[in-house]
């Protein structure tokens, strides 16, 4: 967090908005908008020590025990998409967010919106599909809510979930502990999700299907944390504002320069075509089943031998290191030409460009 | 990727960035004319690996960009109606009118759709019969024919609650006038691959013929456009120009021409204004007049009037190339792509967006050499 807004995240400052604003779709894209209106709102009203920290879960202690706790909501359009469907993407997306935490997943509520209107037999696959997906991550649904809204007043079904899960040890992750020459990984090929989605929903096709990586990462996580203790020093499931995001956030948490290089980042051709015809960075798309971590330069090998010992981490590898402090809070990126770049996180949502 | 990998491979494209330094031997200005021209350019790093005595300047190819306010202003005007679904590309939605953007206008409620192609305008037109759709069609040559498509198939399909609001502009014409100003800067003109494919080789001969500067057809990759310049450079070096086509792979000599064919059946060619650069005669589309029924300025008689754009903004000059990005004092200050001021900053073609993306680095690397 940058000098700026540590200053306003508690209710003292006066409004750092103009009330006549009104929430746009950019409000919530994962970049510079939504990080504004957390700031300027939310903190502002709820900042407590545990909020504050803004990580994937909140972690809490009960009893002497570290437990973690999250929450998602999940209003993708469209419902079904090549790879998978919201049903999945709902409950791998919390179990992430705890497996990410460095935490083993336990339970989930469920909490469903559902339209007027929307077909019994696809709110039956979509449920088919979480039980499903929760059996592979190892979570028990054990609560929920249901509640359905007038025609027209949703859009066909939003779910919310909810998560707990345990610490299994006693290693702290926190993007603070990031230093220089540090490792950053990737467990496999970026934008998949958010290519898969934007195709279905817009009606592209790029030669190939474009699969969605929706999946769970405990065993991902697991086997990191096994691999390389407290020198695995944060990870981070890249959905929203992609890889870029949670890199731009390392690097301004831990006030150091994250450099990627260009030649090293995986990306599926289709996902790269796609990206090239529709003017989006890859790195500032959507993905569900991936991991982006930083490690101790000494860790490395073996940390990418734990990710590469399980199918969906096989083509993990590294794409950067932790740079000195020539630009401290940046993620730049060294092109194919040698030449740095600033690497930002996206402003608002992913638009297509016309030409 | 075949058609991808090749065109951004270093060692070639070291391989003709000695080329370019080894020719070059007195300071030359070529202007690419394409917005993502600029981006790849400045994306890459391409300018910070030319020698110094090559200066890119940015051109006006950004179709976004150059869009008047007036325009804008009458898109949020026919935007804000009842039963009007607006219909428009992506990158329009942020583009600052005088008092509000289409975005905030579908903040508040009103009907404004993203569309990849004008033609979903015409599957909307026909599914919701009741309602007024509006497509605000803007772009150069290579947008222009899927409008002229839309109107042809509404005018088969006997539409009659389908309208465009034409802003379509022809970039020739635009680079003609650029050479023809008093503050002309440009020895070279790296032309827009896309709009070729389009065009065809025509157009360049012409303006080759009339003003003797070199026009080289240029793609977007790393090593089409180190092609390009590298073309650039030869014949300006020994005092030559011509029309050299370095995208061959996509640009034919004739063009599209069942592309033009349509765009000639439904448009004319009118004198335009462009954002910076005022009116340009000969230099945009409207429609002819047996298709004025599709005209929405018409359909919701609605005038153009004088607008002015914000004072603060320099755009206009980053258009013609006559200042870069980070010359303006409100880049990257009171102007960022969350709080633009004018288009450059919005559209993922603007030079400003593109300085604003990928330039800071190079910029701190410099001044922190300067003070160690």
């Amino acid at each position: 967090m940058s000098a700026n807004e540590k200053k306003s995240t508690h209710g003292s400052c006066p409004l750092p908005f103009n009330h006549s604003d009104v929430i746009r779709l950019s409000h919530g894209a994962g970049g510079q908008m939504t990080s504004n209106l957390i700031r300027d709102v939310i903190l502002r009203h709820f900042g407590n020590p545990i909020l504050d920290k803004l990580g994937d879960s909140a972690e809490l202690h009960v009893q002497n025990r570290r437990l973690a706790f999250t929450t998602d909501s999940f209003v993708v359009n469209p419902l079904f998409f090549p790879g998978g469907n919201i049903g999945d993407l709902a409950v791998n997306g919390t179990v992430n967010d705890l497996a990410v935490s460095g935490a083993r997943a336990l339970y989930l509520s469920i909490g469903f919106i559902i339209e007027e209107g929307l077909a019994v037999g696809e709110f039956d696959t979509i449920v088919e599909t979480m039980q499903r997906a929760a059996g592979a991550a190892g979570v028990t649904i054990v609560t929920g809510d249901t509640k359905v809204v007038d025609h027209g007043k949703g859009d066909k079904i939003f779910i919310n979930t909810s998560g707990i899960g345990v610490f299994d040890h006693d290693f702290i992750l926190d993007p603070r502990h990031v230093e220089p020459s540090d490792v950053v990984i990737v467990s496999g090929p970026i934008g998949n999700h958010g290519i898969a989605v934007l195709s279905k929903r817009e009606g592209f096709s790029f030669g190939t299907d474009v699969v969605s990586d929706t999946a769970p990462l405990g065993g991902l996580t697991e086997a990191l944390l096994r691999a390389c203790g407290n020198r695995l020093r944060v990870m981070r499931d890249p959905t929203r504002g992609g890889i870029a995001a949670s890199l731009n956030e390392f690097a301004e948490r831990a006030q150091v320069e994250i450099e990627l290089d260009e030649t090293s980042l995986p990306i599926d051709p289709p996902v790269a075509g796609a990206c090239e015809l529709l003017g989006i960075d890859p790195l500032h798309v959507a993905n569900e089943g991936k991991l982006v971590v930083i490690v101790a330069a000494e860790l490395a090998e073996e940390a990418l031998a734990a990710l590469r010992e399980l199918e969906i981490g096989r083509e993990a590898c590294v794409i950067g290191r932790v740079g000195g402090k020539r630009a401290p809070g940046r993620v730049v990126l060294r092109t194919l030409l040698g030449v740095r770049r600033v690497v930002d996180p996206p402003v608002g949502e992913q638009l297509p460009r016309i030409c | 990727m075949r058609y991808l990998d090749e065109f951004r491979d270093p060692v070639l494209a070291q391989g003709i960035l000695r080329r370019i330094r080894q020719t070059v031997t007195r300071p030359w200005r070529l202007m690419e004319v394409c917005g993502g021209q600029t981006h790849s350019i400045v994306r890459n790093g391409i300018d910070q690996l030319l020698p110094d005595r090559i200066e890119l300047i940015h051109g006006p190819g950004c179709p976004v960009c150059v869009t008047p306010l007036s325009t804008i202003d009458t898109a949020l005007e026919i935007a804000a109606r009842d039963n009007v679904a607006f219909m428009t590309y992506a990158d329009m939605l942020r583009v600052p009118g005088s008092s509000a953007d289409l975005s905030s206008l579908k903040a508040m409620g009103a009907d404004v759709r993203v569309v990849a192609s004008p033609l979903e305008a015409v599957s909307l037109a026909e599914s919701l019969s009741g309602k007024e759709i509006v497509f605000l069609a803007i772009g150069f040559e290579t947008t222009a024919p899927a409008s002229a498509m839309a109107v042809l198939q509404a005018e088969r399909r006997k539409l009659n609650n389908l309208s465009l609001l034409v802003a379509h502009v022809l970039i020739p014409p635009a680079m003609a006038a650029l050479l023809q100003a008093e503050d002309n800067r440009v020895d070279a003109y790296l032309a827009a691959g896309h709009v070729c494919t389009i065009t065809g080789m025509t157009p360049y001969e012409n303006l080759v013929a009339r003003y003797r500067v070199p026009v080289v057809v240029t793609g977007f990759e790393p090593v089409d456009l180190l092609a390009g310049i590298l073309s650039a450079v030869q014949q300006l070096e020994s005092g030559q120009c011509r029309v050299d086509n370095q995208y061959a792979r996509a640009v034919s000599t004739e063009g599209n021409t069942s592309a033009r064919a349509a765009v000639e059946r439904v448009f004319e060619i009118t004198d335009r204004e462009w954002r910076g650069m005022g009116v340009i005669p000969s230099s945009g589309l409207q429609l002819r007049s047996e298709y004025s029924h599709f005209d929405a300025e018409r359909r919701f008689g609605i005038e153009r009037r004088e607008t002015r754009s914000s004072s603060r903004c320099i755009s206009g000059e980053i258009l013609r190339g006559l200042r870069k990005p980070t010359a303006c004092p409100e880049f990257g200050i009171a102007c960022t792509p969350t709080t633009p001021l004018g288009a450059t900053m919005v559209s993922s073609e603007g030079a400003c967006a593109a300085y604003f993306k990928y330039h800071r680095t190079h910029a701190e690397d410099k001044s922190g050499e300067a003070q160690p």
